[in-house]
């Protein structure tokens, strides 16, 4: 069988494809947007794919498609999963015909999120099974399992990659392509889908009723395996599993888990063999409080007494510190060098012409310092460079901590950002609520017409959808107008004059007033071939007084006290009107 | 259990270290070996510090350890200071001999470090320093600067340099295909002289 190098995403769509996937949903998040974006790309589609507005929708869409019958998998990150926890908890009684996969992809280390939360706890809130894998090979494979389980149990299944799973590569034996053979059908029976208190305590009943066969077949598909080597036992999770495997000691048994719930008498046989055991698993203790409640009187080492980190995520240096301290290896075999310290730090930063930047500046040079200023989530969080977020919390957060600022009784200007796709995915309400309230404050809306920062998925406001069929975009100004605002500005944030009069006219007016920025990302418009020239700096009229540098934009530096603009300028023209004695123009063509 | 040979390639986000790796991976293929590597995806890739690991032969984890890695490759000077510490004692470090000064420096008034000074710190690591903008631009593409660097490091990594140049020339956009090929090889004829 031919082997490919894929990125987990990748192998986990590939693996969606062979399974007969029916019908495919998400909100872009990462870890998880490759699989997505993989199979929304695909030739001779068989299965309906789409890029929900938000999680919550997208969970509902695939649960009725599974409802008829289809094979569905919903995709999103860990965060996404609380966004979708009305649906899901529900969805474990009503359960599902055809196989629903929900993959909720968790960020050990918040590489790009911002919180570590674990989705297994989800699964065991929700009774519903989780695969957890241990690598990209396992991934893929865990995909028709998943299925399989589903459909077997007439449940929902969580499947839980990590970002060391999804963004990670390997060589991955893949499958054939199953076309999806299914049309969907909905057969009615509201004792199992309409969820009024007399069914739902019957459903919840039933739902119980699965476990014990459940944990059974966890095990007799080999999810959770075991290989006795001695009198001490390690047993992992995840990817904590393959860095235990590349330090084991010969005499050490192993046990690993793939899958939830974990049998408990199948665990109890196996702990109750060995003289101590150690747990490795990322975030929270879930394997270790399942071995705690059959341990006994045999010893465990794990988070719960110390010798595990609860947070961060794990790595071969991380698993063999642990070892050695719970006794399991008699020496790290890693010496731990220290990097080079103090060096100027590189950390992520809005493009060259990103037009949030310029959005940014007239916001500050309007509202100035004291003014505050709520932010959400996307490529805009890097604002924070430019004392410009205030404050980041989940999708949607910036309208509705603004208005209970707002409403809190402080005095100072606040001042929202938010992106369109956000806007989209929650924002909406927030700005009903506040309009509603009577909430003073301005809103921007960062509005790029693309969900840019997980890699430019299409949203409601891009006119596309996720397989490029045309549609017709939304217009966030009757949006908002509908929400009762009444002053509704759409300004090009390029156009530094008329994004300051703008502000100036908004903060002048009480109420809600919003202001559209609207502008397209400039790695969508590179792509696109627009070209807008590039600038450079006369060194003769620079001063080198730094006001262009302060802007912060990569494409300007300063070199011999004289600023300087590199390759990186995409000629957004900004900086030019920022400059103080018209140092910066066009270059002429060459 | 046969050890892997493990690659640390680190630059800026946009400096193509993933097709660096893609590279890489497609080569291991070609020869029949396992590879495992990990990569920086989402918003830390916008113009932020990126490191791609790579294990040729391995069979487990993606990640490299500090102080384990066998070949250091770097698309920037500072870069390659930064994770200096990820290569192990004896290992091989391939640089570009040229600094991108992070913005930070100018908006928040960082250390200013020279090129020079970079070079001198990364001394005792023995690193083949080379002008890859420059051989890149030779070769026919400025673009090509990561598989110039790729084919200085080629001498250090356990695969053919067929296996290397035929997963450039299938995973490199169709139109550039001769200044990659071009790129590789005089990446390679520099680096048998570092």
């Amino acid at each position: 069988m031919e082997r490919h190098y894929l990125l987990g995403n990748e192998a986990i769509a590939h693996a969606c494809l062979e399974s007969g996937v029916g019908f495919v949903s998400g909100y872009p998040g990462t870890p998880s947007s490759e699989v997505v974006d993989v199979l929304r790309v695909q030739k001779d589609l068989t299965c309906h794919v789409e890029w929900s507005v938000n999680e919550k929708v997208a969970l509902e869409n695939a649960l009725a498609a599974a409802w008829c019958g289809l094979r569905a998998i919903c995709t999103m990150k860990h965060v996404g999963l609380n966004v979708a926890a009305d649906a899901l908890m529900t969805s474990a009684y009503t359960g599902v015909t055809g196989g629903l996969v929900i993959m909720s992809a968790d960020d050990p280390f918040a590489h790009s999120s911002q919180n570590e939360q674990d989705t297994r706890c989800y699964a065991h809130f929700a009774r519903l099974p989780c695969l957890d894998p241990s690598g990209v090979q396992e991934a893929h494979d865990m995909i028709a399992v998943a299925f399989e389980i589903s459909e077997e149990f007439r449940l929902p299944v969580l499947f839980r990659p990590t970002t060391r799973i999804c963004h990670s590569k390997g060589d991955v034996e893949l499958g054939d392509v199953v076309p999806n053979t299914r049309t969907g059908e909905f057969h009615k029976d509201p004792r199992q889908y309409v969820v009024i208190p007399a069914h739902t305590r019957i459903l919840h009943k039933k739902l119980n009723e699965k476990q014990p066969a459940l944990k059974k077949r966890l095990v007799e598909k080999g999810l959770n395996h075991f290989t006795i080597r001695g009198k001490n036992a390690i047993i992992a999770s995840g990817i904590g599993s393959s860095y235990v495997q590349e330090l084991l000691p010969p005499d050490v048994s192993f046990m690993k888990i793939g899958a939830y719930p974990v049998d408990e008498e199948w665990l109890g046989k196996f702990v109750q063999q060995h003289e101590k055991i150690l747990i490795i698993e990322e975030l929270a203790p879930v394997v270790e409080e399942a071995v705690r409640q059959v341990a006994g009187c045999v010893p465990v080492f794990g988070k719960i007494n110390g010798y595990a980190p609860y947070e961060g995520e794990l790595s071969p240096a991380v698993v063999a510190g642990i070892m050695v301290k719970a006794g399991f290896l008699e020496k790290n075999p890693f010496a731990s060098p220290t990097s080079v310290q103090d060096l100027p730090m590189r950390p992520p930063i809005l493009c060259a012409g990103c037009h949030h930047r310029a959005a940014f500046y007239a916001m500050k040079k309007v509202f100035g310092e004291s003014a505050i200023y709520p932010s959400d989530i996307g490529c805009y969080t890097l604002g924070i460079q430019l004392g410009a977020v205030d404050t980041t919390i989940c999708m949607g957060a910036s309208i509705t901590v603004g208005s209970g600022i707002a409403h809190s009784g402080e005095s100072r200007d606040v001042v929202c950002t938010i992106g369109d796709s956000t806007f989209l995915h929650t924002g909406i309400q927030g700005l009903m609520n506040a309009v509603y309230n009577g909430a003073n404050m301005t809103v921007v809306i960062l509005d790029n017409r693309i969900t840019a920062m997980t890699g430019h998925q299409p949203n409601p406001n891009t006119g596309v959808t996720a397989t490029g069929v045309e549609t017709p975009p939304v217009s966030l100004d009757a949006v908002c107008r509908s929400c009762g605002v009444t002053f509704v500005e759409t300004v090009d944030p390029y156009d530094l004059t008329g994004m300051l009069r703008a502000l100036e006219a908004a903060k002048t007016k009480k109420g809600v007033k919003v202001i559209i920025a609207k502008q397209m990302c400039v790695i969508v418009a590179r792509r696109a071939g627009v070209k807008r020239g590039h600038y450079a700096v006369n060194p003769e009229t620079c001063t080198g007084c730094g006001t262009c540098v302060r802007f912060g934009c990569p494409a300007i530096e300063l070199v011999d006290k004289k600023a300087r603009i590199n390759e990186l300028c995409s000629g957004c023209m900004v900086c030019s009107r920022l400059c103080p004695v018209g140092a910066i123009s066009r270059e002429a063509q060459k | 259990m046969t050890k892997s040979f493990d690659i640390l390639i680190v630059g800026i986000g946009g400096q193509g270290t993933i097709l660096a790796s893609n590279v890489l991976g497609e080569a291991c293929l070609r020869e029949g070996r396992h590879v495992k590597g990990a990569e920086t995806h989402g918003m830390a890739q916008r113009g932020g510090s990126v490191e791609t690991h790579i294990r040729i032969d391995g069979l487990y984890g993606p990640l490299i350890v500090p102080g384990t890695a066998d070949l250091l490759i770097s698309f920037d000077l500072l870069e390659a200071l930064r994770y200096s510490h990820y290569l192990r004692t004896g290992g091989k470090m391939v640089v570009n001999r040229h600094m991108v000064l992070p913005t930070s420096v100018f908006t928040q008034k960082g250390p200013v470090l020279t090129e020079d000074e970079v070079i001198a710190q990364l001394a005792r690591s023995g690193p083949c320093l080379i002008d890859a903008d420059r051989i890149a631009v030779e070769a026919g593409s400025s673009l090509a600067q990561n598989v110039v660097i790729l084919g200085a490091a080629s001498w250090s990594i356990p695969l053919k340099p067929e296996s290397l140049l035929a997963a450039v020339k299938k995973l490199v956009p169709p139109k550039t295909v001769e200044a990659n090929i071009q790129a590789f090889e005089m990446g390679r004829a520099f680096g048998r002289t570092c």
